[in-house]
């Protein structure tokens, strides 16, 4: 059974420019996502990939088409990590996260989250004194803490430097076993998308279609294996040639 | 290291060129010798004297009381429609050009009209003060309505923050330093403005005593006034504006 079923027919917006022309971003997509499946969204940037997934967040609601979540959306838990980190200014990293609460906050989850990224120590200090990579890790923590029925993560390591995304992607995964969801990951980096999901959807240009859709067999246990992502990432390109266009 | 010596700390600074203007004063009262420039001691008297009567307690009493109420009506007021024409491109655009005209009547024009419509009332009094604050406050709500982050607006709104959750969390902290700013313009002009209103159809308040004094050329009592007046503009902005200012911005780097 699927946990978000998507099919829209037309997503169309006006240009903001001066020509004032009708640009259709997406003209007709179905996509069904299990429940606790991890999914990676990946095409060419501008392809549309941040405004689907703000179509379900249900940030945009200027579409035809409909789209699912669970057995009613309106009340899904989502969390939404943006692709900048999106924290209060005013509020401490600490009470960034408690913020999003409509009850009281878990303490002891805010704690343990705290410490598995390494973020303890800063918890009482005030965003902008920390470094991008550090609110990155603030806001993934904001998304897990409410414990969501559906995660959205919109290429939350891109602009970290290598070791650091290497190193909060490998913190995200161990969060994800722990408690498992759906996620829906937006990514323009292979590799990153072949260690962390069990299914990529290959998007085209606007106006945006799924090009393919590649299940991951790697076992979990294996992911953190470079040689194994490597080998599956060259078996991939060879079969589907038209990937490489599109990345 | 070097300057040093030269160097006065901030309070030593701030005593001597209050100092400063004193002696100033002293030396052109004593050239002009004239009662219409009493000297800083005859000054000082009088203020001791009519704090002493009660008198000048009173009038600057009055006058607080207006200014309090016509300040508390034109921010609610305004913020309540600023934050309005802010979200809204449609009312923007149509009473736009009202927010112009308001923005450009002299305020003696509004205290008048005021008077010969409402008569010479207290409420008209606070009304005029209110319909020329108004504007001011509106215009200040709008920019920072406008400037909010839509990408904090659209984090609260993916994780499901009820409409006053939004406003306590997200807008009010980015709406502060306007209204901060609208504090600051506003008391400044309503000062000014009350005493006119008062001074043209109230039998009390600082403006009443302002008039008074003009007519009895009492110079002495009318600097007095003043020195209380000014007193108390900076006692607000020392004890109430500074410290909120303080407490909203102990996050920015």
């Amino acid at each position: 059974m699927n946990d978000i079923t998507i099919s829209i027919q037309d997503k169309t917006y006006r240009s903001r420019h001066v020509d004032d022309r009708q640009h259709q971003a997406i003209a007709d997509l179905q996509l069904g996502v299990g429940r606790n499946e991890f999914v990676c969204l990946l095409g060419p940037s501008g392809c549309g990939k941040t405004t689907l997934l703000n179509m379900i967040a249900g940030l945009d609601s200027h579409y035809q088409g409909q789209i699912r979540i669970g057995s009613q959306a309106a009340t899904a838990k989502i969390g939404y990590v943006f692709q900048n980190p999106r924290l209060l200014p005013w509020y401490t990293v600490r009470q960034n996260i408690e913020v999003v609460f409509a009850q009281t906050p878990p303490t002891a989850l805010i704690d343990s989250l705290l410490a598995d990224m390494q973020l303890s120590d800063v918890q009482q200090v005030y965003p902008e004194r920390l470094s991008l990579g550090m609110q990155r890790r603030v806001a993934i923590i904001r998304a897990f803490a409410i414990n969501p029925d559906i995660l959205l993560m919109d290429e939350p390591f891109v602009s970290l430097d290598a070791p650091s995304a290497r190193q909060v992607r490998n913190l995200l995964y161990s969060l994800w076993q722990q408690r498992p969801h759906t996620v829906l990951f937006v990514s323009h980096d292979l590799r990153e998308a072949i260690a962390l999901a069990d299914r990529l959807i290959f998007l085209s240009p606007p106006p945006m279609r799924i090009v393919s859709d590649i299940p991951v067999h790697i076992p979990r246990d294996l992911r953190n294996d470079e040689t194994q992502i490597e080998a599956f990432r060259e078996r991939l390109l060879s079969e589907h040639p038209a990937i490489n266009g599109l990345l | 290291m070097l300057t040093g010596t030269f160097k006065f700390n901030h309070t030593a600074l701030t005593l001597l060129s209050l100092l400063m203007l004193l002696g100033i004063w002293q030396l052109a009262a004593g050239l002009a010798n004239s009662p219409t420039l009493p000297y800083p001691a005859r000054v000082a008297l009088v203020f001791w004297q009519a704090t002493q009567s009660g008198e000048l307690p009173y009038h600057l009493g009055v006058t607080l009381l207006r200014l309090v109420v016509s300040f508390s009506i034109a921010m609610v007021l305004g913020c309540a429609i600023g934050v309005t024409l802010g979200n809204n491109k449609t009312l923007d655009a149509f009473f736009d050009h009202w927010l112009v005209i308001f923005l450009n009547i002299p305020a003696l024009v509004t205290i008048i009209l005021c008077y010969v419509w409402f008569g010479l009332a207290e409420s008209a009094a606070i009304l005029a003060v209110v319909i020329n604050k108004l504007p001011n406050v509106i215009v200040t709500i709008r920019e920072g309505t406008r400037a909010l982050d839509k990408d904090l607006l659209e984090m609260a709104e993916s994780y499901r923050f009820d409409r006053k959750k939004t406003f306590l969390h997200v807008i009010w902290p980015q709406l502060h330093p306007f209204v901060m700013a609208a504090t600051r313009s506003g008391l400044a002009l309503i000062w000014k403005i009350i005493l006119v209103v008062e001074l043209l159809g109230r039998s009390n308040g600082m403006g009443y005593q302002l008039h008074l004094f003009f007519q009895l050329f009492d110079v002495a009592s009318l600097l007095a006034y003043t020195f209380a007046f000014v007193a108390v503009i900076q006692l607000i902005e020392w004890l109430l504006l500074r410290p909120l200012d303080r407490k909203a911005l102990r996050w920015r780097r």
